[in-house]
């Protein structure tokens, strides 16, 4: 699993059955700093996690295991919020989010 | 599996319900000598591991859900031993 930061949305009208009605984040990873960490990734998301959040992803098969139902066709995906890393308060001020 | 040690907790109220109860870590991946790799992600601890702590960390979905004896986990790094000692020749 490794953190990333929620950095925008994906709209796909067209999609492979099982994904309908899956949100799809576009997400930055980012390392225990919260400074990026590789290139940004799309993401299913099953936590309800908006644009500004800091969250933690888990990726292959198990990403697939936390939607609902398993094994739709997904690579990464959104399984937690963090709202603090150590004593660093990391939940997103009003207006940062999008 | 990978030497880590661990860094800070993490704090995380909504998440998947299969992480309820869990206590989640970043850990950064160390070399035989303990030196920083750079290479940092989040694990679940199973041990009553600590920041600062060298670890061993299993990334294999398959063998965590054997752990938890549980199917349809999504959870892929787990901490599963804390290191006292490593030894290379």
């Amino acid at each position: 699993m490794k953190l990333g930061r929620v950095i925008g949305t994906v709209v796909a009208s067209t999609q492979y059955e099982g994904l309908e009605g899956v949100r799809l984040l576009v997400v930055q990873p980012l390392n225990t700093a919260l400074k990026n960490d590789g290139p940004s990734l799309v993401m299913a998301d099953a936590v309800q996690a908006g644009p500004g959040d800091i969250i933690y992803w888990v990726g292959s098969r198990e990403a697939a295991l936390a939607m609902k139902p398993t094994f739709v066709p997904v690579d990464a995906a959104i399984v937690g919020h963090v709202d603090a890393v150590g004593s660093r308060d990391v939940t997103p001020r009003f207006e940062e989010r999008g | 599996m990978k030497i880590c040690r661990v860094q800070e907790s993490v704090v995380s109220t909504m998440k998947h319900p299969t992480y309820e109860g869990l206590s989640l870590y970043c850990v950064v991946e160390v070399d035989e000598r303990g030196e920083d790799t750079g290479k940092e992600f989040v694990a679940v601890d199973r041990v009553q591991a600590g920041p600062g702590d060298v670890v061993l960390v299993m990334q294999e979905g398959n063998g965590v859900r054997q752990l938890f004896g549980v199917q349809d986990l999504p959870i892929r790094s787990i901490i599963v031993a804390i290191v006292d000692q490593v030894h290379v020749t």
